[in-house]
């Protein structure tokens, strides 16, 4: 872990990813576990249903490092992801969370 | 009397009719308690061969030469634990390599999954990194879903494997069907932009010394003879990874060989001074670019891949494409003006003949490249009928050095697992799928133990497999790199033992050839491969027999040791 901990430490700036996934039981470990196995931090993870529940909205808080590209084009080709776009880290998705976290 | 509309029918026989309507006619595998309903309904199956592998890693392989050598979907089988655990290597094996295949495992039933049941592992989790996409299936109904899109998934767009995770319950319930689904097929490819491949075009009409590098991509869409025609048409050198040995005949004039780690001095100067790389289906793998930095440094880069993610993944291309690779050249090829280029050609031709690729030994047939040639010139006229197959080692480098491969799909090797241990049972699939071709498979005194057992499923299946071993009596590879990189601290690779594997292979009904104690090898091959029915040929080689050049890790190609 440690050799990838210092990009990590490095990256400042932040990126919120937000995911339109099909609603099941093994969506969310497809998606972190592409983080994960490549030691790539993520900060912050919200996940909630949609309208009827087929499909589920998740929202990740990552570091912005030189793999993001990369990380999208990996997260985008998941069979269960159906859209992913990314935004600022002022987002308020993770902003307004925060009166939970004090 | 009127087509019954409805039938009732069992989870695991909706299994067994839905791989019948995809055309499947052979799968392997081995069967245990939390897949033996679907095992049962198989056995009432005319359609569909159950090859009996004796180690999972056996079945997977066997599906994935099936698999390599048709370029269908093909199809393996497990139980639950242990059966999906021993099946693990095989789709990570065919994950790295972008084998169309698909893996059902039987799974304990749903109301015990989490319990620690005997037998359950967590399938599905342990599956997702190395599956292309994986499903655990809740109820008999959904697998008239999922089973057709796991061929389509499989077979669609960059290929690669899927598995099938199916509890014993859903296996048992039984469903009323009055409608079949239609057979998974890949999804049609779309177009690349016009202006993309115009911009691809103009760079290759401009440029002064292109090299086009074919991946595996290209022989997994079919596009082969594209890219040849491309790069006569344009006089295009032309650099083949491992997984594209074939794709364009070695011996065709505009042939480099293979790049990389193991390639010809004159292929790794040639790429160190072209201005432009054309990759086609390639993804810039490290044992194929060596440093990065290092590698093409003069080059502008057109990447066409069918997998996005791919482009700028390792190298940033100036024209990055993503679109199936016979898709993008039948538009592009048009576009790309005839050309001679006489001064790149013949600096090329004098790389080549300051810098070839040099095979001592290839006319004695008891060095390793004399061997390999030797077994090539034993088969037929040309030595393309047959397929090739390797293990993993020197031996499998040394044959994709030698080997003449000139055909697509003639050549099945492990490239991005490198797993020991594929060589026999892939030949196995192989011979499988096209029973009418000689399958070789040259493998080594390591990688041959590995899967072993497989000998007995070659037998009772009577493949025509011939099994080329290499007997070096140690780890070759290993003792290769202590002897280069570890001050010869030869470590973990000798065998003190070695078994006798002449009797091994006849203790599973092999017949056998042992090269060392024949006068004549060249006739005797000639002779052992005209038999029909697996065969191995045992030939002892050095030790010390190095596979050269060789670019250490991590280092640049440029700097090639040996050769
Ligand atoms: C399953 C597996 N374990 C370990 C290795 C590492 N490895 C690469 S080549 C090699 C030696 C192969 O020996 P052998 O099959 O006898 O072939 P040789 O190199 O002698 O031709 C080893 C141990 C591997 N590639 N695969």
């Amino acid at each position: 872990m440690n050799a990838i901990n210092k990009p990590e430490k490095q990256a400042l700036a932040r990126t919120v990813l937000e995911l339109d996934v099909n609603n099941h039981a093994g969506v969310m470990s497809h998606v972190v576990g592409l983080f994960s196995r490549r030691a790539y931090n993520v900060e912050g993870i919200l996940c909630m249903p949609v309208g009827d529940g087929v499909s589920s909205r998740i929202w990740l808080m990552v570091g912005e490092d030189i793999r993001l590209d990369q990380m999208v084009k990996q997260v985008e080709k998941l069979e269960d992801v159906l859209a992913v776009r990314r935004h600022g880290a002022e987002h308020q998705v993770f902003e307004r969370l925060e009166e939970f976290f004090r | 009397m009127p087509r019954p509309t409805t039938e009732t029918l069992t989870g695991a026989q909706i299994v067994v009719r839905l791989l019948e309507r995809q055309g499947v006619r052979t799968l392997s595998g081995i069967p245990g308690g939390a897949i033996l309903p679907i095992y049962d309904a198989l056995s009432q199956s005319s359609l569909i061969h159950h090859v009996l592998a004796r180690h999972e890693q056996g079945a997977g392989f066997i599906a994935q030469g099936m698999a390599r050598a048709s370029g269908e979907v093909a199809v393996c089988m497990a139980s639950s634990g242990p059966g999906a655990t021993n099946l693990l290597t095989a789709i990570a094996d065919a994950k790295l390599d972008s084998i169309p295949m698909l893996a059902i495992t039987g799974q304990v039933p749903t109301p015990m999954i989490g319990t620690d049941a005997f037998q359950e592992v967590d399938t599905y989790g342990l599956s997702i990194p190395i599956t292309k996409h994986n499903f655990l299936v809740g109820s008999a109904q959904e697998l008239l879903d999922i089973i057709p899109r796991a061929f389509r998934l499989a077979a669609s767009g960059r290929p690669g494997p899927v598995l099938v995770d199916i509890p014993k319950d859903v296996q048992n319930q039984a469903v009323e069907i009055s409608e079949w689904p239609a057979p998974g097929v890949a999804d049609p490819v779309l177009a690349a932009p016009a202006e993309l491949i115009e911009h691809a075009a103009a760079m290759i009409n401009a440029a002064a010394r292109p090299i086009l590098y074919l991946g595996g991509g290209v022989v997994h869409s079919g596009a082969s003879e594209l890219a040849v025609a491309l790069a006569e048409k344009a006089s295009l050198p032309t650099v083949m990874t491992l997984m594209a040995l074939g794709a364009m005949p070695v011996d065709h004039s505009l042939s480099l060989g293979m790049l990389g780690m193991h390639g010809a001095r004159c292929t790794n100067f040639a790429l160190d001074e072209c201005d432009l790389l054309i990759a086609l289906g390639a993804r810039f793998d490290d044992r194929a670019t060596g440093k990065v930095a290092a590698f093409c440094p003069q080059a502008k880069i057109i990447h066409i891949d069918i997998d996005c993610s791919e482009l700028d993944k390792i190298k940033t291309a100036h024209v990055g494409i993503c679109g199936d690779v016979a898709a993008v050249l039948r538009q592009l090829a048009p576009q790309v003006g005839a050309q001679l280029r006489a001064p790149w050609l013949s600096r090329v031709a004098v790389l080549k003949a300051e810098h070839p690729l040099r095979l001592p030994g290839v006319d004695d047939a008891r060095t390793p490249y004399g061997l390999i040639r030797a077994v090539a010139d034993g088969l037929d006229e040309f030595g393309d009928q047959a397929i090739v197959a390797t293990d993993v080692g020197q031996h499998q480098m040394w044959v994709a050095q030698a080997y003449p491969l000139r055909r697509p799909r003639q050549w099945l090797t492990s490239g991005g697992l490198g797993t020991m241990g594929f060589g026999l049972p892939a030949a196995i699939g192989a011979s499988l799928a096209q029973p009418e071709r000689t399958v070789v498979c040259f493998s080594g005194d390591g990688s041959i133990l590995m899967n072993v057992q497989e000998f007995a499923t070659a037998a009772e299946e009577d493949v025509n497999v011939k099994v080329v071993l290499m007997n070096n009596a140690s780890l070759g590879l290993v003792f290769q790199q202590q002897t280069m990189f570890y001050g010869e601290r030869i470590f973990a690779s000798k065998f003190k033992g070695v078994p006798d594997f002449v009797k091994v292979a006849e203790g599973f009904g092999w017949r056998t050839l042992d090269l060392d104690l024949t006068d004549d090898p060249r006739a005797a091959l000639r002779r052992a491969l005209a038999l029909r029915g697996p065969m191995l040929i045992h030939a002892s080689i050095d030790m010390r027999e190095q596979v050269l050049p060789m670019v250490a890790p991590g280092a640049s190609n440029k700097d090639m040791i040996g050769g």
